[in-house]
């Protein structure tokens, strides 16, 4: 600690801090454009030059470090006069087009401007003119406005792990572009926006809708990835108009992903269901609350008099509100179903049973920042969880060894120590080598299963990795918990963590991931979970926020089975063609941003929200839907005067963090036996077709991310089938479906890699398992 | 052939045989790579080696004159990798000595890096290389390879157990990289844009590792101090100016080239060895160290000596040595919108004072050039240099206002005339004939 | 995918290789200004796919490669003459003639600064101090070559030996 004096007032400040950092502390505001305290110090713009006793010159506080007894003067004449100086320098050759600009009324320049700027420039020469860029659907820009801070090209290089913007030119020509012809891809961009102090990077969905001071603001919570990314939605006459970051350093610091951002627009979508629906004779009409309650209840309490309630399915979106799960399931319960699930795209159920407790992240998602050695067992990190992608980057540059196992070896922007990567079917058993050396490492016995395995170069390596030292965490992506061997797959993870004496965890896919189990939205005894109640079909299914088609793991034998039932209820803010084929009724229930409710995120945070904006049309919040539901149908217990009760009764109290969470599981005998023959399929859930909300977000569809999918091989893959990238390519599972195919450097042999979760590849069936594939 | 005349030579005994002596045997030939050999025959301390150059007085050449024992010395011991890069990017306006270093005698200052290696326990070196003079960068390229073949440079030189190896970087157009941290962005394969410090190179420098970087003279000239003691060396010269040191004179003299003689020596004296007036017109104004250095008028020049000390007393700066002289066909304001111009078009761009102000400084100047000044342009553009300067990264945009400042200072009626009457107080045929392109009489 | 770079010849490549080998193992983009100027060399100037090839062989992101290509005067981003005559004009030189020297050339050639004539063979630059001023005025031939004292019958002779 050194000791410091800023304005008279004397302060401890930790050593290496500098003067910004120490002023901060202290409450005392310097300016600044080019200064981002998660970025690297440029000290480029000079708005934030500040005295210093015994310097000559004015120093800039961003990146003059504090010494034991400095005195700093951050209003002083020589101080201010410096500002001004700079100030006047930032303002000659921008525009001043403030009441056009996106940016008026939240514009740092505009702000600085008015308490340093002089009221006129004294400069009367030509104002520069930057031709504008195309940086793709998300970013919009206006260059000209641009002051040259450097801070989007630092965030991309950075934050977002590749160099998409650059400042090419130098001196007064300098122009911050992406490269000649690309756009910015990362699926970050949407930081660019808050970071860029002027009016240069707006966001082009949003621009010219509202004037800052026109919307009504509300925290949130993201209801897409496990993090449960804390946010501020925005609203004009009750509709979202923009959503922002609220930071939150211990879950999304003060980022978003552009999906988090941008999927607003999907609650504006011309696919809203607004009134109630049913089906009569075959023709749907639209009705009115009672009626279509009415004749909910009535069908689901036919079903369960006549074929008993486990005829009925419950299939339950992992992206509703936890109170909403609470009582689906307690409805469904009251019916006499123990068929109940949230997890939608998990295929091996044999773990439910054998699991000490609720299945989370292992730690805090700050801890991930602080892991020394990290193992990523089957994770697309990089479209499924972004921050946390985002946070092992930063760890990878202060020294952590991060490796991965998985079947696809996708660029994820982060310094790689090792990497195995093997066809689905291989993972088990190269986790298990994995598992073996590092026992062997750290002297531990290790499962006796394992005595036959040898250890390939590459498990070799990570193990070394993992054994070098520090604090270790196994994490399993979506991909190892939607795999066919996911419990397997959960018993090495467990077991490798325990040899290494290190966390273990899964990445919650859904922002409610957890928070379904504690919500008991998942089967006990003999109830049946999602992959059987699909395999099985039932008489009834109630349906709450998803589309099975496209967010279960065999969309295809979802669809089929729905279509083959009696009556399916659908509770959803949206409709589609599918679901007014197969659904009998359908209930408009409110989007996350139209009700209140509560994510239990992936670290199993509680975190509530409040509604932001009016239900549309006559949306009803589904807590109520259900309550309802709940009463017509004379199911004890459902007199909740609001969603804090349920969420009372849910949770047993209102606590920060709930409680049984674990990842312990008694594991039987493993399983390492591979028995795929022919072509593997790897299923990735793209990032912007998660769930039925972003996959409703117009400006994200035109993505590159939202690219529509392909058949991808590896090079020997391609040229053992005779195809060239772009050719047609037949890939059959349940049924055929003939897509292009493309070149993918980063899958191993053996597989083809096609995106779930679309309704180009529905047909296909099983996100997982032995597909054929031919040239078309 | 560049030089013509020199006091005491040193760093040019080497150039009497133009562009025949500069090989390597030529060089040994000169007692060349004899004190390296004694360093490591006698396992030198480093510390020993570090006082020595101490003792020299020597001041950094490439134009700060920061003493250069001083800067070896701060050099943490333990780094286990360390550079030493050698910056003879040469673009400041009016110097081209490292230019006639390199190409006449490369292998003093190849052995002045391989002795700053061993004396900061540097492994590897780079020598960073002006753009535009690519049969230099060649050549010095081709002294490496003897330099390699002959045992001086690689691994285990000449048996001693130390191992230094040296390359050569080619720029490719841009003056900042003469900014020892702007160069090193440059070698890392980056725009060169200056980086702020602290971090100093000594301890955060090329790859960000601690590095010394030091100009071409001064590395050339460390041979010669260990050759002739430290203290000779400084005799040579004046307190706190040791040595020798090379002046490029360029412009209105009548033999333009490198004149190396002591610190000290009059100015009166150096035009004198550069031939005088050239057509015997009468002296104007001198820049005396790069064209970022405040212009002194006639009189005050005429009683320098040359010296860093001197120089400053004046109001100006030794900078690199680059005497820059202009005769009374000079129009100042001309003069002074070419350098403008100059800097606007070298910024890098990262601070906002120099990217905004340089062009703004430019565009004034031009104007008043051009016959539309205005009646507060001088004021102006005193303030906007006052704006500038101490308030960014690097120091070039200190550079792009001392001339405007100096030059308004000293020549401030010449200004007003042309803003007042919209022309040149010295005739255009006058200028024209000043530059000794055209024969006289020729249209 | 096979080969983002093929469009530079193997002789292009082997010299970048030459390049690379001067810096630390893990610091390949320093390379970049060098791969950059034989890239130019041999393609005559650096266009988007040229820039791009030398990004991807040095394992950079394309942008930084063009940001290097825009901050350094040398690299021409735009199709030039066969010669490239660049000119110093800056006041060591103005004093001794460049700017009558470039003045010169243009009447000669009857082209301004960043132009080329008709027939695609002259360029001409304005450049900044070459660091020659002693023998000014100086000129640049292709950025390699520099041509000292070029007062009129030297520009003469150079322009008829440029063919
Ligand atoms: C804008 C600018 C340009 C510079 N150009 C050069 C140059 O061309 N050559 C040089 O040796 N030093 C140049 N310098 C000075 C270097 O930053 C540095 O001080 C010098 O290389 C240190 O070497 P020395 O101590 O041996 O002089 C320049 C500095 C600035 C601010
Ligand atoms: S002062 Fe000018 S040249 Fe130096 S770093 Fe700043 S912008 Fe670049
Ligand atoms: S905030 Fe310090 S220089 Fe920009």
């Amino acid at each position: 600690m050194v000791e410091i004096e800023i304005d008279g007032k004397t302060l401890q400040v930790a050593d290496g801090s500098t003067i910004i950092e120490a002023a901060h502390q202290l409450g005392v505001y310097i300016p600044h454009f080019c200064y981002h305290k998660k970025l690297s110090i440029a000290a480029n713009c000079r708005m934030c030059l500040v005295q210093v006793e015994k310097a000559p010159k004015p120093m800039p506080a961003c990146a003059t470090p504090v010494t034991n007894g400095m005195k700093v003067f951050t209003h002083s004449e020589l101080a201010v006069k410096a500002q001004k100086a700079v100030m006047e320098f930032l303002l000659i050759n921008h525009p001043l087009d403030c009441p056009i600009c996106d940016q008026g009324g939240e514009c740092q320049l505009q702000d600085l401007a008015v308490g340093y700027g002089e009221s006129a420039s004294k400069y009367e020469e030509e104002k520069r003119v930057v031709p504008d860029k195309n940086l793709g659907p998300l970013v919009s820009t206006d260059m000209t406005r641009c002051i040259n801070c450097t801070r989007c090209i630092r965030f991309t290089a950075e934050i977002a792990g590749f160099m998409e913007l650059g400042q090419a030119f130098r001196g007064e020509h300098a122009e911050v572009m992406p490269f000649i012809g690309k756009t910015v891809d990362t699926e970050l961009s949407g930081n660019l926006i808050d970071l860029c102090p002027v009016g240069a990077l707006t966001s082009k969905p949003f621009r010219f809708s509202a004037r800052t001071w026109e919307l009504s603001r509300r925290k949130s919570v993201s209801p897409h990835d496990g993090l449960g990314s804390n946010l501020i939605v925005q609203t004009k006459h009750d509709r979202v108009i923009r959503v922002l970051p609220l930071e939150n350093e211990d879950i999304n610091e003060c980022w978003l992903t552009d999906k988090e951002r941008f999927s607003y627009q999907g609650l504006n979508s011309a696919e809203r269901l607004t009134r109630p629906m049913v089906k009569q004779g075959g023709a749907w009409k639209e009705v009115d609350w009672n009626v279509a309650l009415d004749y909910a209840s009535h069908a689901l309490r036919d079903v369960a008099k006549t074929h008993g309630g486990g005829a009925i399915g419950g299939l339950l979106s992992p992206h509703s509100t936890l109170e909403e799960l609470y009582l689906a399931q307690k409805l469904l319960r009251g019916l006499g179903s123990e068929n109940i699930d949230c997890r939608l795209r998990q295929s091996d159920f044999s773990a439910d049973g054998k699991r000490k407790g609720t299945p989370w992240l292992g730690m805090k998602i700050a801890d991930v920042s602080r892991l020394d050695r990290v193992l990523l067992v089957g994770s697309f990190l990089r479209k499924d969880q972004p921050l946390l992608a985002q946070r092992l980057r930063q760890s990878a540059k202060r020294g952590a060894q991060i490796s991965v196992l998985h079947s696809a070896d996708d660029d994820l922007l982060i310094k790689l120590t090792a990497r195995a990567i093997a066809s689905p079917s291989q993972l088990p058993a190269v986790l298990a080598q994995i598992v073996k050396a590092v026992c062997a490492l750290k002297g531990v016995t290790a499962d006796p299963a394992l005595a036959g395995l040898t250890v390939s170069a590459e498990a070799q390596a990570i193990a070394q990795s993992l054994a070098s030292g520090g604090t270790s965490g196994i994490l399993l992506g979506n991909f190892a918990q939607q795999h066919a061997q996911a419990a397997t797959l959960h018993s090495l993870g467990r077991q490798l963590a325990s040899a290494l004496g290190g966390g273990f965890g899964f990445l919650g896919e859904a922002a409610n991931s957890v928070g379904g189990y504690v919500a008991k939205a998942v089967p006990t005894g003999a109830g049946l979970n999602a992959a059987a109640m699909i395999q099985s079909p039932r008489q009834a299914y109630v349906v709450l926020g998803a589309e099975p088609e496209l967010d279960c793991a065999d969309g295809a034998k979802a669809l089929e089975s729905l279509s083959k039932a009696a009556a399916v209820v659908v509770l959803t803010p949206f409709k589609s063609q599918t679901m007014l084929d197969y659904a009998a009724v359908l209930l408009p229930v409110s989007p996350f941003s139209e009700t209140s409710g509560t994510f239990v995120n992936t670290e199993g945070r509680v975190q509530s929200f409040y509604a932001a904006a009016k239900p549309l049309g006559e949306t009803r919040p589904a807590w109520k839907v259900l309550r309802v539901l709940g009463n017509l149908l004379g199911v004890t217990g459902f007199d909740f005067n609001s969603s804090e009760e349920v969420r009372t009764e849910a949770l047993g109290g209102q606590p920060e963090f709930v409680s049984g969470l674990d990842n312990a599981i008694d594991s039987g005998a493993l399983n390492l036996t591979a028995s795929a023959t022919g072509f593997e399929r790897v299923a990735d859930v793209p990032i912007h077709f998660a769930d039925p909300l972003v996959r409703r977000a117009p400006a994200l569809q035109q993505a590159r991310d939202s690219a529509a999918p392909a058949a991808r091989m590896n090079a020997s893959m391609l040229a053992k089938l005779g195809l060239v990238e772009g050719g047609s390519v037949r890939v059959g599972g349940a049924a055929a479906v003939t897509l292009a195919a493309q070149l993918d450097t980063a899958l191993p042999d053996g597989v083809v890699r096609v995106a779930a979760a679309h309704s180009a590849t529905v047909a296909l069936g099983a996100m997982a398992g032995v597909v054929s594939v031919e040239k078309a | 052939m560049a030089l013509i005349d020199t006091i005491n030579p040193l760093l040019t005994t080497g150039w009497s045989k133009g562009d025949a002596g500069w090989s390597l045997k030529d060089y040994e030939a000169r007692g060349g790579y004899a004190q390296l050999k004694r360093i490591l025959a006698s396992k030198m301390p480093q510390d020993d080696l570090i006082a020595e150059v101490k003792k020299s007085s020597l001041r950094g050449r490439g134009g700060a004159g920061f003493p250069t024992g001083l800067k070896w010395s701060f050099m943490p011991k333990a780094a286990p990798e360390k550079y030493v890069v050698c910056n003879t990017d040469e673009g400041e306006p009016g110097t081209f000595k490292d230019r006639d270093l390199l190409r006449f005698d490369p292998h003093s200052t190849i052995e002045g890096m391989i002795i700053a290696g061993y004396a900061v326990g540097a492994k590897r070196g780079y020598n960073y290389i002006h753009g535009e003079i690519f049969d230099i960068y060649q050549r010095f390229e081709e002294a490496l390879d003897q330099a390699r073949a002959a045992g001086y440079l690689g691994d285990n030189i000449l048996g001693s157990g130390f191992s230094f190896d040296l390359f050569a970087h080619h720029g490719w157009g841009a003056y900042i990289c003469g900014e020892e941290t702007g160069l090193l962005e440059s070698i890392e394969g980056k725009k060169g844009q200056p980086r702020y410090k602290p971090p100093f190179p000594a301890n955060f420098g090329l790859y960000g590792k601690p590095t010394t970087i030091n100009n071409t003279e001064t590395f050339a000239a460390i041979p010669f101090i260990l050759g002739m003691g430290g203290e000779a060396y400084l005799n040579l010269g004046k307190p706190n100016n040791g040595g020798t040191k090379l002046f490029s004179v360029s412009g209105h003299v009548n033999r333009p080239g490198n004149y190396e003689v002591p610190m000290g020596t009059p100015f009166a004296k150096l035009l004198e060895m550069a031939g005088g007036m050239r057509g015997g017109r009468k002296l104007k104004a001198v820049i005396p160290g790069g064209s970022s250095a405040p212009v002194l008028p006639a009189d005050i020049i005429m009683d320098c000596t040359m010296d860093y000390d001197s120089i400053a007393k004046a109001g100006s700066m030794l900078g690199s040595g680059a005497v820059i002289v202009m005769d009374e066909t000079v129009c100042m304001v001309k003069a002074l919108e070419r350098l403008a111009y100059f800097y606007f078009e070298e910024s890098c761009g990262q601070c906002t004072p120099c990217r905004e102000g340089s062009g703004w400084l430019y565009r004034v100047v031009h104007r008043i050039e051009h016959g539309e000044g205005r009646a507060d342009d001088l004021d102006l553009l005193n303030r906007v240099t006052d704006n500038m300067m101490g308030k960014t990264i690097c120091a070039l945009a200190d550079a792009a206002a001392f001339p405007v400042r100096s030059f308004i200072k000293h020549f401030q009626s010449e200004f007003e005339y042309h803003i007042e009457h919209k022309k040149c107080l010295v005739d255009p045929a006058v200028q024209r004939a000043g530059s000794g392109f055209f024969k006289a009489g020729a249209a | 995918m096979n080969n983002q770079y093929d469009m530079l010849s193997p002789e292009a490549l082997a010299k970048i290789d030459r390049e690379v080998a001067k810096y630390p193992a893990d610091q390949k983009q320093s390379a970049v200004m060098a791969a950059l100027v034989i890239a130019q060399d041999e393609k005559g100037w650096l266009s988007q796919e040229t820039i791009a090839a030398v990004a991807a062989y040095l394992g950079m992101a394309p942008v930084a490669a063009y940001e290097v290509a825009s901050f350094y005067n040398m690299y021409d981003l735009q199709p030039v003459g066969k010669y490239k005559l660049t000119v110093c004009t800056n006041l060591p030189c103005a004093l001794s003639g460049g700017v009558h020297a470039a003045d010169y050339v243009k009447e000669k050639l009857g082209i301004d600064f960043n132009e080329t004539t008709a027939d695609g063979k002259f360029t001409l630059k304005e450049g900044e101090c070459m660091g020659a001023c002693g023998d000014a005025p100086v000129m640049l031939v292709n950025n390699k070559r520099m041509c000292s004292f070029m007062l009129p019958e030297q520009i003469d002779k150079l322009l008829a030996e440029c063919k």
